[in-house]
């Protein structure tokens, strides 16, 4: 019944209703995006590397080598000896070593120069290995395994002939009509910026840097695979026989007089990462939770100014019998009435536009945001925003408490 | 000389006593009762000029007010020094109250208003709905009415379905503040022989405020406010 008392009542003062929910929804909407965008990029980002103990690259920050090996983000460094390559993965303390070639595209989506032992051995999430739901790793120099969104996107499919040129760009000027690389996979999704990859050997990198200026068409005709032994690698990935080593071949790694090496962690690193965006997130929530505040004060400040037209209302609800407390909790009602339709609505919002814009999220950013916005830390946050908007809706509630207990028969 | 005082109580429906009521704000010397008993069944017409604290009276026998001195009893509760949430139930069950003005909640229909008065009592009625309809016809208010907005209908019809209200819990006290102001003549007097007429069967006692003495003709009793009253001046004097 009081309930539908305030329900009713709400509908009576339909316009500044109104106003207030489009305000609240904003605001909650502000908060839940961002809260939930910073634990989903969090997620996202921490999934995208399970599994691997040492990250070696040439020399620069162990942010950025991170970001450009794994996340395919920021600017490229340096590449290292391929030598430097061989030993490492000779090294008695590594079972595995993935050799990582950046630096050209296909249509937008990076060209990643590889071996089979990437198949093997890279894994994301939790601890999850690569699967393919079509066809096989690359055999040949001029076969590619391209993962789940670009097969989406440019609609391949296994059998298909692509060119992959030199550069990054979308369009490349120097690439031959001829389509010499063939798909040999397709990787199953895996909400990493994997998805967004297209993957061939090394040699095929090769190859195509090789004669940039002459067709790759002939290079497939007239090279042969010894010919096509590369020189540099971009990173490297490592797998140890031993966690305990970690940081002894990092030190190693980093003394080394050969070549110029780096070796990082990538928790570590990932870690770093956190700590730099921590400043630029807390900045987001305090202003997030001042404009939730703020509107709370709005809604606070409509149930106040209709106390005064409410008055009668109140004094028949008095002579019904109903005491100063239903008064109170009628008002606490039509506020949180109010909060939680406007929190539902801003959950279905931002499901709404995060499905619309995952893509787009997680080829621009290397994001991957899921829709569902229901886990414990928002469902905290929905509690807060209950429990802040029961306390901003005391102030009315209590005054018309207050003229509850002084309301009496005589109009006024 | 026990069961003599019982007999009393039980044939009391309102025992006013030394009751004294001043508003905060007021600067008048606030009203004095001395002594007022209402046996039950009774039907009273209580009349005064404007200002004489008429709804005032009223104010305190619905515990809406509650005397600063005195006490008032009604049905045999000490009702004015219960404690407020226990008035307040009191006040749900036992007492229907019809206002001036202003009697219905403006933007719920008219049966959602009946419904609510029964929803605070403890008499839950599970036919609200048939014994509206059968106050309303009874008040001479067509049936659809019950599913209109109560803003969307007359003052005329609002202070009846305000009467059919108050009845709803079958309430043994019945207080109506002036609820003809809006009836034309022939109106107020079927309004008035209708209403007189539900109290009679029901045995409810009815206190009617007016200050329209053409109504007193509907009365057995009629009581002229400042027969009771006194101000506080004179009674210190
Ligand atoms: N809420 C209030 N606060 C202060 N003084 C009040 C209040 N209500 C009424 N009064 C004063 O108490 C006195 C009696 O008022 P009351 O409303 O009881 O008169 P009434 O007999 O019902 O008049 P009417 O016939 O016009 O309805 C008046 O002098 C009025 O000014
Ligand atoms: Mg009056």
């Amino acid at each position: 019944m009081l309930m539908s008392l305030a329900w009713n009542s709400l509908k009576s003062r339909k316009k500044s209703v109104i106003l207030t929910f489009l305000s609240l929804v904003i605001s909650i909407s502000v908060l839940l995006s961002v809260e939930h965008i910073r634990l989903q990029a969090k997620e996202s980002f921490n999934r995208t590397i399970s599994d691997v103990d040492l990250i070696v690259g040439a020399p620069s920050g162990q942010l950025n080598l991170l970001l450009y090996s794994v996340f395919r983000m920021g600017s490229p460094t340096n590449n290292i000896n391929f030598e430097s390559y061989k030993v490492l993965k000779n090294n008695p303390h590594v079972e595995w070593a993935i050799p990582l070639s950046l630096g050209d595209s296909h249509h937008g989506f990076r060209v990643l120069g590889t071996n089979d032992q990437y198949f093997t051995h890279f894994k994301y999430g939790n601890k999850t290995a690569l699967t393919f739901s079509h066809g096989e790793p690359f055999q040949s120099v001029f076969e590619a395994v391209i993962g789940a969104d670009v097969a989406k996107q440019l609609n391949y499919k296994v059998g298909d002939e692509v060119v992959i040129a030199h550069g990054t760009g979308s369009t490349s000027f120097t690439h031959h009509d001829d389509s010499p690389f063939t798909i040999s996979g397709v990787l199953n999704p895996t909400g990493t910026p994997v998805d967004k990859t297209v993957h061939v050997s090394l040699q095929a990198i090769e190859a195509i840097h090789l004669h940039p200026l002459h067709p790759t068409g002939q290079v497939k005709e007239h090279l042969a695979e010894e010919e096509l032994i590369p020189d540099s690698v971009t990173a490297i990935m490592l797998g140890l026989k031993s966690k305990f080593a970690i940081f002894k071949l990092q030190r190693e790694v980093n003394n080394n007089k050969n070549d110029k090496l780096m070796a990082i962690l990538p928790g570590v690193a990932l870690n770093e990462l956190w700590q730099m965006m921590g400043t630029i997130e807390n900045l987001l929530r305090i202003i997030s939770i001042l404009i939730l505040i703020s509107s709370l004060f709005g809604l606070s400040t409509m149930l106040l100014a209709s106390m005064q037209q409410r008055q009668n209302e109140i004094a028949v609800l008095r002579v019904l019998g109903a005491g100063p407390h239903v008064i109170f909790s009628l008002v606490l009602i039509e506020a949180l009435i109010l909060v939680v339709l406007a929190i539902i609505a801003a959950t279905g919002m931002i499901s709404v536009t995060i499905g619309l814009l995952s893509d787009w999220l997680a080829a621009q950013f290397g994001l991957f945001l899921s829709a569902n916005l229901l886990q414990v830390e928002v469902i905290q946050v929905y509690v807060v925003i209950v429990i802040a908007s029961i306390v901003t809706s005391a102030l009315p509630a209590y005054d018309a408490y207050k003229s509850a207990l002084h309301s009496t028969l005589s109009a006024r | 000389m026990n069961s003599d005082t019982t007999r009393i109580v039980e044939k009391t429906a309102i025992h006013v006593e030394n009751v004294l009521h001043q508003y905060r704000n007021g600067d008048d010397n606030g009203m004095f009762i001395a002594e007022w008993r209402v046996d039950r069944g009774q039907q009273i017409f209580l009349h005064g000029e404007s200002g004489s604290g008429k709804t005032t009276l009223l104010n305190l026998l619905a515990g809406v007010l509650t005397p600063d001195k005195g006490e008032i009893q009604i049905l045999g509760k000490p009702f004015s020094t219960l404690k407020a949430h226990t008035r307040d139930k009191f006040r749900a069950d036992h007492i229907g109250v019809v206002f001036q003005q202003f009697n219905l909640i403006p933007y719920l229909s008219v049966l959602k208003n009946i419904q609510l008065a029964n929803h605070f009592s403890s008499t839950h009625l599970n036919n609200v709905e048939d014994l509206a309809t059968d106050y309303l016809q009874k008040l001479n208010l067509p049936p659809n009415i019950l599913f209109q907005p109560a803003n969307a209908i007359s003052i005329g019809q609002q202070q009846r379905v305000a009467i059919a209200r108050a009845l709803i819990n079958q309430p043994e006290l019945l207080l109506v503040d002036e609820p003809t102001s809006a009836l034309d003549v022939a109106a107020k007097d079927a309004f008035m022989a209708i209403l007189t007429e539900i109290c009679q069967e029901a045995g409810t006692t009815l206190v009617f405020v007016s200050h329209d003495m053409h109504l007193k003709q509907f009365f057995p009793t009629s009581v002229e406010i400042t027969e009771l009253v006194s101000t506080k001046e004179n009674q210190l004097c």
